[in-house]
C-alpha cells in the first residue's frame, strides 16, 4: 500500500493480541467495580430514631431518670427537660454511673455529670438528644438528633 | 470375536484393584529413596516439599515446629469449623440458642468447639512464635523476602479470623466486639469531626456500613462477618498458605548457615549404592527435576549431605501433627470454650475485655481509637512486611540473633523497650495525661500525643540510633523488632491482669470494687 500516509506501526496480530487483553482487563475491572458494589447496602431497614418517652408528669424538676433499653439518661430540672445519650463518643460502649459523673467499662473514658470529657480517649462530650411533644403529650426523644447541652424542653401542661 | 471381547473385560475386572491403585500411586510402593522420592517429586500435595532437605532444616532449633504446627492448627480448625457449621446457626435469635444446643445437645459438640477454640488460641500464639523464629535467624532476607510479607498476610488473616469467629456466639464478648471494631474501623471520624468538617465528610461511617450492613450492629452484621468466618477469609488463607510454603521450596529449603556440616552421617550414609535395595540400583536415574533459584542446597558441595525427605520430613511433619492433636485434644477435653450471657445492647461487661492476643491492642486503644486502633497497628504491620526491604545486609542466614552482637542489641533493646512500654503505661495511671494537665487543649492533640504514639516513635528513633552506632540496618531491625514484641508482650499484660472495670488500673483482681 504505497499510497498510505500514516503505515501501520503495530501488525494486526500483535493489534488483535493487545486488543483482546485489553477487552479482557477491562470487562475484568468492570465486573470487579459492579461486584464491590453490591455489599455497599441501599436500604437501612431500621428502627425509628424517634421513641416516646413517657408523659412529662413521669419526670418531676429535679430528678433524673435512666432509660435503660433506650441507653438514655433523662434530666429533669425546672428549666425543663433533657436527654443524654450515654453511648460513649469513644466507641460506642454504654457508659455507667460512677462517683463524679460516668465512665466507660471498655476503655476507661470518663464524664462529668454533664458528659463532659474529664478523662480517658473520648473525643467528645456524650451527646444531647432532641426532646419534643407528641400530640396526646409525651415526651419524644429523637437519638439522631443532638442539641446543645444547655437546652432544656419546656413541655405544655397536660392533665 | 465377543468371547475374547469378554474375557477382556473378565480379566481386567479381576485386575482392577491392582489397575486402579497402579494408576492412583504411580510409582508403587514406596519402599525405596526413589520410589519415595518420585511420589514427593510428583504428587500434587507432597510436592509441596522438596524431595530432599537439610538435615539442619530438620534439627528442633531451627523451627521448633512451629510452621508446621501452624498448619496443623489450620487443618483441625479447618474440620472441627465445618463440624460446627452442622449447627451453628447465624440468625440473629438463634445463634446464642445453637452455641447452647451444641455445647449440651449435640453429640461430642461441646468437645469438638472447645478443640476448634483451643486450636485457634493456639494458632494465634504460634504465629507470633513462629514469626520471631523467623525474624531472629534473618530467614527473611533475601531470596525470601516476598515470602515474609506473605507471612505478614498470614498474621493478619490469623487474627482477623479469630475476631470473626468469636463475634459468632452473639454472647456479651461477641456483640461488644463487634461494636467496638466497627467504630475504631469508623474513627477516622474523630479527625474529621476535631478538624470541624461537615458530617458528610465522615468517611469512617461508609467503612463501617460495609462491615456492618447497616448503620447499627445487627442480623447484617452477624451474617457478614460469618460469611468472612467460614468463607472469604479461610479461602485467602488456603492460597497464601500454598504459596508460602511453595516458595520455602522454590527459595531453597529453610534458611541455614553456609557450610553447615551435616550432623546427619546416618541419614546421608543410606544413599550410598550399597545401602540401596538391589532391585532399585540398576533402574537409578538422574534427572533435571527443576530449576532454583539462587543458591541451592547442592552447589559447592556433596549432593548426599541432604536427606530424603520422605521418610525425614514427613516422619518430623506427622509428630508436630500428632502434638498438636494432643494438646488440642488435652485443652479441650479439661477446659471449656468460653461462652458469656447472651448479647445485651444495653450494659457492656465491665470489664468489657478482648481475648488475650487484643488486649494490648484495647490498651492503646484506651489512649486513642484512631492512634491506637487503626495507625499504629497498620504501622506495625506495613513497618514490619517492609523489614526485608530495608536490611539487605547479606550474612548467613539461619544464625539466632546474628551472633554475639546481634544477642548484646536484642537484650538492650528489650531492655529500652520494656522500660518504654511500662512507663507509658504508669505516667498515664499516676499523673493522667494531657486532658487532666491542660483541659482546653485542642482535640487533635489529645489524638495524636498520646503514650501509644510516643512510644511507637521512641522505638523508631531507638532503631535509628543503633543503625547509626552499629552501621548494620540488621541490626537496627533487631532493636526495632525486640522493642515491639516486649512492648506487645507488657501491654498484653497489663491489658490482661492489671485493668479492671472502667479500665481502671488495679495490682490484684481482689482490689476490684465490689458491685
Amino acid at each position: 500500500m504505497s499510497g498510505r500516509l500514516d503505515p501501520d506501526p503495530i501488525s494486526r496480530r500483535d493489534f488483535l493480541g493487545l486488543a483482546g487483553l485489553w477487552t479482557a482487563g477491562a470487562a475484568i475491572l468492570g465486573s470487579l467495580v459492579a461486584m464491590a458494589r453490591l455489599p455497599v447496602p441501599r436500604v437501612l431497614p431500621e428502627a425509628s430514631t424517634r421513641f416516646r418517652a413517657g408523659s412529662p408528669l413521669a419526670f418531676p424538676a429535679g430528678t433524673t431518670t435512666l432509660l435503660p433499653e433506650r441507653q438514655v439518661r433523662i434530666v429533669s430540672t425546672d428549666r425543663g427537660i433533657a436527654a443524654m445519650s450515654l453511648v460513649c463518643t469513644h466507641l460506642g460502649c454504654i457508659v455507667g454511673e460512677a462517683p463524679n459523673g460516668f465512665a466507660c467499662p471498655c476503655h476507661g473514658s470518663k464524664f462529668d455529670a454533664q458528659g463532659r470529657v474529664i478523662g480517658g480517649p473520648a473525643p467528645r462530650p456524650l451527646r444531647w438528644l432532641h426532646v419534643s411533644q407528641a400530640a396526646d403529650g409525651a415526651l419524644v426523644v429523637d437519638t439522631a438528633r443532638e442539641v446543645s447541652p444547655d437546652v432544656f424542653f419546656q413541655p405544655m401542661n397536660v392533665g | 470375536m465377543s468371547d475374547s471381547g469378554m474375557g477382556a473385560f473378565w480379566a481386567n475386572l479381576k485386575a482392577l484393584p491392582r489397575t486402579f491403585l497402579g494408576s492412583f500411586v504411580r510409582h508403587g510402593a514406596p519402599t525405596s529413596h526413589r520410589a519415595r522420592s518420585q511420589s514427593v517429586f510428583s504428587n500434587v500435595f507432597l510436592h509441596i516439599h522438596a524431595t530432599r532437605v537439610h538435615p539442619h532444616s530438620l534439627r528442633l532449633t531451627t523451627t521448633w515446629g512451629l510452621g508446621v504446627s501452624l498448619v496443623a492448627q489450620f487443618l483441625i480448625l479447618t474440620v472441627t469449623g465445618i463440624l460446627l457449621m452442622v449447627y451453628y446457626n447465624p440468625g440473629l435469635d438463634q445463634a446464642y440458642a445453637s452455641m447452647k444446643d451444641i455445647h449440651y445437645v449435640v453429640p461430642a459438640g461441646r468437645l469438638i468447639r472447645n478443640i476448634h477454640r483451643w486450636a485457634a488460641h493456639m494458632m494465634v500464639f504460634c504465629v507470633i512464635l513462629h514469626m520471631t523464629r523467623v525474624f531472629y535467624t534473618s530467614a527473611y532476607k533475601a531470596p525470601r523476602e516476598f515470602n515474609w510479607v506473605l507471612g505478614m498476610g498470614l498474621f493478619v488473616l490469623t487474627l482477623a479470623l479469630s475476631f470473626s469467629g468469636y463475634l459468632l456466639p452473639w454472647d456479651q464478648l461477641a456483640y461488644w466486639a463487634i461494636v467496638i471494631g466497627a467504630n475504631i474501623a469508623a474513627s477516622p471520624n474523630e479527625v474529621i469531626h476535631a478538624i470541624g468538617l461537615p458530617e458528610a465528610f465522615n468517611i469512617g461511617d461508609i467503612v463501617r456500613r460495609i462491615l456492618l450492613g447497616a448503620n447499627h450492629v445487627g442480623q447484617d452484621a452477624l451474617l457478614r462477618f460469618y460469611l468472612l468466618h467460614v468463607i472469604v477469609l479461610p479461602i485467602a488463607m488456603v492460597f497464601i498458605i500454598a504459596a508460602h510454603i511453595w516458595r520455602i521450596r522454590k527459595d531453597g529449603g529453610l534458611a541455614r548457615p553456609g557450610g553447615t556440616p551435616s550432623p546427619a552421617g546416618k541419614g546421608a550414609g543410606s544413599m550410598t549404592p550399597a545401602a540401596q535395595p538391589p532391585s532399585a540400583a540398576p533402574s537409578k536415574t538422574y534427572g533435571l527435576m527443576c530449576l532454583v533459584k539462587g543458591r541451592s542446597p547442592c552447589t559447592g558441595q556433596d549432593p548426599d549431605e541432604t536427606v530424603p525427605a520422605w521418610p525425614a520430613l514427613l516422619r518430623a511433619e506427622l509428630f508436630v501433627f500428632m502434638l498438636n492433636m494432643l494438646i488440642c485434644l488435652v485443652l479441650g477435653v479439661f477446659f471449656d470454650a468460653p461462652l458469656r450471657e447472651i448479647a445485651n445492647p444495653g450494659v457492656p461487661e465491665n470489664p468489657a475485655k478482648a481475648p488475650w492476643y487484643f488486649l494490648g491492642l484495647q490498651e492503646m486503644v484506651s489512649y486513642s481509637a484512631l492512634i491506637g486502633g487503626v495507625v499504629v497497628p497498620t504501622l506495625a504491620v506495613i513497618g514490619l512486611a517492609l523489614i526485608p526491604y530495608l536490611d539487605r545486609e547479606a550474612e548467613p542466614a539461619g544464625l539466632w540473633f546474628s551472633g554475639a552482637r546481634g544477642k548484646v542489641v536484642t537484650f538492650w533493646s528489650m531492655v529500652v523497650g520494656a522500660i518504654l512500654a511500662v512507663l507509658s503505661v504508669a505516667i498515664p495511671v499516676n499523673y493522667g495525661w494531657l486532658r487532666n494537665w491542660f483541659p482546653d487543649i485542642p482535640q487533635l492533640v489529645i489524638i495524636a500525643i498520646n503514650p501509644g504514639s510516643l512510644v511507637t516513635l521512641a522505638y523508631m528513633a531507638w532503631s535509628l540510633i543503633v543503625i547509626a552506632r552499629t552501621k548494620s540496618t540488621r541490626l537496627g531491625a533487631v532493636a526495632l523488632f525486640s522493642c515491639f514484641l516486649v512492648g506487645f508482650v507488657i501491654l498484653t499484660y497489663v491489658g490482661t491482669y492489671l485493668r479492671g472495670p472502667n479500665w481502671d488500673f488495679y495490682w490484684r483482681q481482689s482490689d476490684w470494687p465490689i458491685h
